[in-house]
């Protein structure tokens, strides 16, 4: 599977994870490495388990076999809150209840940040994705692009070490996806972030990633 | 016609005879009024608290899990919600001991079973559709499940938490037959209270201010819980996404297990209690009670003056005529509105208006309207079946209507093409879909009669006593026997109402929403 490694320090190593549901085996023994960084694409065919393996990282699914180490501790046993993993879901999942500001705030709020720092940051990360002055903005009134510039602004806050982008671009028509696929790519090289892309079109693995991974 | 004779008259008399100003000062200017609108009040407030707490945790094992003995769970929930008021008191009276049956436990103990279903189906109905992936998002974020349950579930949940702790309000701060049965004299809720200012002690005038200040106070809480719940709710993206699943971690299977294990526990322990009761003799166990159902002799040359076996063919008898009545009406009810536009909608909301008026507060009206000649027909046998009808109607209505307005106006359009008179069309098109409803209405307004407390009260004459009203009368006589043929009496109306509403679902025409509302009627008589 996933190979040449790069010199940098290892962030994400899976290793040998098996999952089965209901008898079906979802992943049979995948591994992959991801160095600091490094923007690694995911592809596969739906269904062939690349969203499996995300939760798996991200400890919304459990196992059956192997482990996951996130900058060389064994994680695979830990709570999702605790693995300073994040995540951008497909569809979003921004808070319906709290406006712009707060989804983005929720994570430096759960790190304990204070609220005047929290509102600095948040400022600053809506900049990164030219959002300014969407702060009190109800996230069910932006757009499909807006929304999915929040959420990944948000499950960037916290400054996880790795973040994992499940199809992040689907349900966006063809201009606007060709448009973010560079704008999110830059994101992630700016804030130099190690991240894991999920998607099943080769083009767009190409686009944002150092290296690509295929899962059958 | 029935609905201005038998509602908005004596409602009228109701307002009539409250609106003496003097008579309005002297009662509230005394202070048994506030002690007893307290006492209402606060043990109200502690039900639904306790209810909306102790729901949680079912609403969220029954949304979010499929597991085996899921149905089952939600129809013992749903059974204990339709069991008739004075069933659940006789339940928790059974279950126990003396030093506890008459104390503020046992009342908030049969208000919590009562309304478990409410709290489960409301709450559930939302959780069902909340993104299991919003609270994995949160976590990612880094929140534990104690922040993610605070920050995340319990906000968006909270619309439907304030609709549930509504209905559980009006429920307990309206409750009748459980307080009548587990109550003290000295601790009763306003609508006990009206009974006794005006059957005990014969206080007509400051009865009917009573029942005006309740009317007052519901209108506050339903007012404020309308205002409240538009204000919170929020478009969440209500997909019906298949979010529930089986269960396979071992830590959520250990949840789902004992969570079921308590929750039917707790439905099914205080019937269970009642059986146990109605078999318990002072020489150990024996079906005595249950033999003796039909003597009204205690010992050689005693009688008591209820007739237990006797009032069960007559709470049949009652049943069958208050269905009868509440059938026909209903469906002529129902008929007009759908026809009729806007006039209709007036029919509508004024049929609905018996389910806002206490069924206590129905059956002192009618008590004082119908007290003398030409109309003095206190004594006749069939103002109890028309009490209970009254009660029934609207739920007769809601069914039908539901059904009715589902119809495409098409299909007579279409038959009409074919050559059906507007008679055959209506025949073919409305009458063929118009006996289910109809069976699920006549089975909801039978339980409903069945289990009548609170209108039967005022209504019932001494001789001619319903099963609710002579359990009532057994469980406060001294006596081991009469006791535990209070409790057989109870077993058997609680298996027939179960039976009943059994019968009704399966005729499917009180899935989801309706169902739900179902409970809620045959319940608060």
């Amino acid at each position: 599977m996933a190979t040449a490694v790069a010199a940098r320090g290892r962030v994400l190593d899976v290793c040998d994870v098996t999952v089965t549901f209901d008898g079906t085996t979802v992943l049979d023994r995948v591994s992959m490495t991801v160095a600091e960084g490094e923007v690694v694409a995911l592809l596969g065919p739906s269904g062939s388990g690349k969203s499996t393996l995300l939760r798996v990282v991200v400890g919304l699914v459990v196992p059956d076999r192997g482990t996951v180490l996130v900058d060389g501790v064994d994680v695979t046993a830990w709570p999702t809150h605790r693995r300073r993993v994040g995540m951008v879901f497909q569809d979003e999942q921004l808070f319906p209840h709290r406006d712009v500001a707060s989804n983005i705030g929720f994570g430096l709020k759960m790190a304990g940040l204070a609220a005047p720092a929290r509102h600095r940051r948040v400022a600053e990360l809506l900049d990164l994705v030219g959002l300014v002055g969407f702060e009190h903005r109800r996230v069910t009134d932006l757009s499909g692009g807006e929304a999915k510039r929040v959420a990944l602004v948000r499950s960037l806050a916290p400054a996880p070490k790795v973040l994992l982008l499940d199809e992040p671009l689907t349900g966006l028509d063809r201009d606007l996806h060709e448009r973010l696929i560079g704008e999110v790519a830059a994101v992630l090289r700016s804030t130099g972030t190690t991240a894991v892309w999920v998607t099943h079109d080769r083009a767009e693995a190409d686009a944002v990633a150092d290296r690509t991974v295929t899962l059958t | 016609m029935f609905l201005v004779a038998f509602y908005v008259a004596p409602f009228a008399t109701l307002l009539a005879r409250a609106v003496a100003v003097d008579e309005v000062r002297d009662v509230l200017g005394r202070r048994r009024t506030w002690e007893v609108a307290w006492f209402t009040t606060w043990q109200a407030t502690a039900s639904t608290a306790l209810t909306l707490v102790v729901g949680l945790a079912p609403a969220y094992v029954l949304a979010r899990f499929r597991f085996v003995g899921r149905r089952l769970l939600l129809g013992l929930l749903t059974a204990a919600f339709v069991l008739p008021t004075v069933v659940m008191g006789a339940a928790f009276s059974a279950l126990l001991p003396d030093s506890l049956d008459r104390s503020i436990w046992a009342i908030l103990g049969a208000h919590v079973v009562f309304n478990l279903a409410v709290v489960v189906r409301t709450v559930g109905a939302v959780w069902e559709h909340l993104p299991p992936d919003l609270e994995a998002a949160a976590a990612t974020l880094g929140a534990p499940h104690w922040r993610v349950f605070r920050e995340i579930t319990l906000p968006l949940l909270r619309p439907a938490l304030t609709a549930a702790g509504a209905i559980v309000f009006l429920f307990t701060f309206t409750s009748f037959g459980v307080i009548r049965i587990l109550g003290t004299a000295g601790r009763p809720t306003l609508e006990v209270e009206i009974w006794r200012r005006a059957t005990q002690l014969g206080e007509i005038g400051p009865a009917a201010v009573l029942a005006l200040v309740q009317l007052a106070a519901l209108g506050v809480v339903v007012g404020w819980s309308t205002y409240s719940q538009r204000r919170h709710s929020m478009a969440l993206a209500m997909r019906p996404l298949a979010t529930a699943r089986h269960v396979f971690r071992r830590r959520e299977r250990v949840l789902v297990g004992l969570t079921s294990i308590a929750t039917a526990a707790v439905v099914t322990i205080p019937l269970l209690a009642l059986v146990e009761r109605s078999m318990r003799s002072d020489a150990g166990y024996s079906l005595r009670a249950w033999r003796s159902l039909g003597d009204t002799e205690v010992r050689r040359g005693i009688s008591v003056s209820v007739d237990p076996l006797g009032t069960l063919s007559r709470s049949v008898e009652t049943a069958a005529w208050a269905t009868a009545l509440a059938v026909t009406i209903g469906a002529v009810a129902a008929l007009a509105i759908a026809a009729a536009g806007r006039l209709g909608r007036a029919l509508d909301t004024g049929l609905m208006l018996p389910i806002g008026t206490s069924a206590v507060t129905i059956g002192f009206g009618m008590l004082i309207t119908f007290d003398k000649q030409p109309v003095d027909w206190r004594a006749e046998w069939w103002i109890v079946p028309v009490g209970h009808a009254l009660v029934a109607v609207p739920f007769v209505v809601r069914v039908t209507l539901g059904v009715l307005r589902a119809l495409d106006p098409e299909l007579s359009h279409a038959a009409a093409t074919l050559g059906a008179s507007p008679l055959q069309a209506w025949r073919e098109v409305t009458l063929t879909h118009l006996w289910r409803p109809l069976v699920a209405g006549g089975g909801l307004a039978a339980a409903i009669s069945l289990g009548e407390f609170g209108a039967t009260s005022f209504l019932s004459r001494s001789g001619r006593e319903t099963m609710p009203i002579a359990i009532e009368r057994l469980l406060g006589r001294t006596g081991t026997l009469l006791q535990a043929q209070g409790y057989a009496l109870a077993a058997i109306l609680a298996a027939a109402t179960i039976a009943i509403v059994l019968v009704v679902d399966v005729t499917g025409e009180l899935g989801g929403d309706r169902g739900r509302r179902k409970g809620t009627r045959a319940r608060r008589l």
